[in-house]
């Protein structure tokens, strides 16, 4: 079933003087959909979404949003469009409810309506009894959960969340998961930017890997793990003789050494490394699932980003 | 197949509609919130340089030599000191007010991510630090007719000129928050601009004291000189033809840099 196309980048770059942010990358994102950008710091995503809500000049390429280019519809676009940034940008001049009546106000929206709006975001993110808290103190959590509020308050087509649960504790982080899921479920299209792959495979439908500026990979997370890790990963202790058991039992292994462990990668259906332990049995020994974090690993390396 | 769209980027003439008023609305629902605190400094500053200058100075001045122009010391510097509330009260709002806003806290990131335009940020800005300047103008001009140095009731247009020569210095003061790398580099606008103009627009004693040369630069330089002989000849009812050059100096002067500085912060703000 092939969905409505509502985000579509053709060619799309981006340069900063000498540097390209974003090279002349393509991708779609269809209405209703939560995907997810993942990459090392400085791959290009954040700036592939302030492309994408009109705030950052394409250099070349073209991009769309509901048909319309984000070059000649910028205010259109952005009615139709909630940011949560990266960085806080609350109005620390107003209180929790006057920030969103205000932000109400930078979309025409009639009083009325919006107080009734800004009544229910707050009760939705369970800020009610801040209303009338200024900014300075609320906790991290409660400033990202009122952000995600005022991305909403106009009620968007399209919402835009750049690292939404980057430095909350669990309980914060869970959650804007169950609020993200709950706006999946009403029909708004997300893009997620996160560093966290527990977070892109909880949340998204599909994910697009990028580094240096290029989209290197992109499918369902489990499709992914699936393609390019299998279903299981073994980890042991580095030892001389477990390794030598390797590469004679299983010669087609992806072995990866970090410092005294050991990982090992198989394409082989389930139930290979159970096998391979009760022949040669390892210290250290644990199977566990494969994961999105191995498959982001694989593709971008472990070399550090900045 | 590639087209550059880059000529969004290029200098020209900002695209303006009534959002900007939101803007406006934005500082002007934070100033009210503390309107008490922030009508205090212009109240008391006239008062201030009225009792020291006027009173004190003056009665130096006047026992000396006669008068200026025929008017009195304190009447000649009461009208100055109104042009003087509509510089500051523009001048800092769009540099230290401007610039927090901006760099600490990130608030017009916020309010471009809405259909308000980047152009609209800054023009509201600008419209503000000109309100800025009608308010602060008003409570030196009720100082100024307290102390009865009000000789015309053409004064009232003071609060005209003001919103003019307010838009006039929050233009000139964006300019300088566009390239401001930090908040401490408004020291140097701070005292190499503003003070010297505080002191030779022929605020405190008339252009004509100064050597030829340097009425030169005041006339052709110092924006706070039109403002002040505009404000004087309307407070001491004393109109001349000349006042249209200082008029149309100061529209040239704000329309050119109301430009500029939308332009500038433009290249600031989107990248």
């Amino acid at each position: 079933m092939k969905s409505e196309v509502l985000i579509e980048a053709r060619n799309l770059t981006k340069k900063y003087g000498d540097l390209v942010a974003v090279n002349d990358i393509d991708f779609e994102v269809s209405k209703g959909e939560c995907c997810g950008f993942l990459g090392p710091n400085g791959a290009g995503k954040t700036t592939t979404i302030k492309m994408i809500h009109c705030i950052s000049p394409l250099t070349t390429g073209k991009l769309t949003v509901a048909g319309m280019s984000v070059t000649d519809k910028p205010r259109e676009i952005k009615k139709m469009i909630g940011v949560a940034p990266q960085e806080n940008n609350l109005d620390p001049d107003f209180t929790v409810l006057n920030n969103l009546l205000v932000y109400a106000r930078y979309f025409d929206m009639p009083k009325q309506e919006a107080v009734k709006r800004s009544q229910e975001l707050l009760r939705f993110f369970q800020l009610e009894e801040k209303a009338s808290v200024v900014i300075d103190q609320l906790s991290t959590g409660m400033k990202r959960r009122l952000l995600l509020a005022r991305a909403l308050i106009n009620e968007p087509q399209i919402l835009l969340l750049d690292e939404p649960t980057t430095g909350l504790d669990p309980q914060a982080r869970h959650l804007i998961w169950d609020k993200v899921r709950d706006l999946r479920k009403s029909g708004v299209t997300i893009i997620l930017t996160t560093h966290y792959m527990d977070e892109a495979t909880e949340l998204c439908d599909r994910t697009l890997i990028m580094d240096n500026g290029k989209i290197i990979e992109e499918g369902s997370p489990s499709a992914l793990i699936q393609k390019h890790i299998g279903e299981e990963v073994l980890e042991v202790d580095n030892d001389e003789n477990t390794l030598k058991a390797f590469k004679e039992k299983l010669p087609d292994a992806r072995i990866e050494i970090l410092g005294d462990r050991v990982r090992v990668f198989t394409d082989r259906p389930h139930g290979v490394f159970e096998r391979f332990l009760e022949d040669s049995p390892a210290k250290g020994a644990s199977i566990r699932k494969a994961n999105l974090e191995d498959v982001f690993l694989k593709l971008t390396g472990r070399g550090l980003r900045e | 197949m590639t087209k550059s769209n880059q000529t969004s980027l290029g200098f020209k003439l900002p695209e303006l509609t009534y959002r900007l008023w939101k803007v406006w609305r934005r500082n002007f629902d934070v100033f009210m919130k503390t309107y008490k605190v922030n009508f205090v400094p212009p109240l008391l500053e006239p008062i201030l340089y009225l009792l020291a200058m006027g009173f004190g100075l003056g009665s130096l001045i006047s026992s000396s030599s006669s008068s200026i122009g025929g008017v009195s010391y304190i009447q000649f510097i009461a009208p100055a000191l109104v042009s003087i509330a509509m510089m500051y009260g523009s001048f800092f709002e769009c540099t230290y007010g401007s610039f927090v806003r901006m760099y600490y806290q990130k608030t017009f990131d916020g309010i471009i991510a809405t259909p308000v335009s980047v152009e609209e940020v800054i023009a509201g800005e600008i419209l503000w630090g000109a309100t800025r300047a009608v308010i602060n103008c008003g409570i030196v001009l009720a100082v100024v007719a307290a102390f009865g140095l009000v000789s015309s009731p053409l004064a009232i247009l003071v609060l005209v000129l003001a919103f003019l020569v307010g838009l006039m210095f929050s233009s000139l003061a964006i300019c300088f928050t566009a390239v401001a790398p930090n908040i401490d580099f408004f020291n140097y606008p701070g005292f190499l601009f503003i003070t010297p103009m505080f002191l030779l627009s022929g605020t405190f004693f008339p252009l004509t004291v100064l050597p030829l040369a340097g009425q030169v630069v005041a006339q052709a330089f110092l924006p706070l000189t039109h403002a002040v002989s505009l404000t004087r000849a309307l407070i001491l009812g004393q109109l001349n033809t000349t006042l249209l050059l200082n008029l149309a100096w100061i529209l040239v002067v704000t329309i050119v840099f109301f430009i500029i500085s939308i332009n500038l912060m433009k290249k600031r703000l989107i990248t």
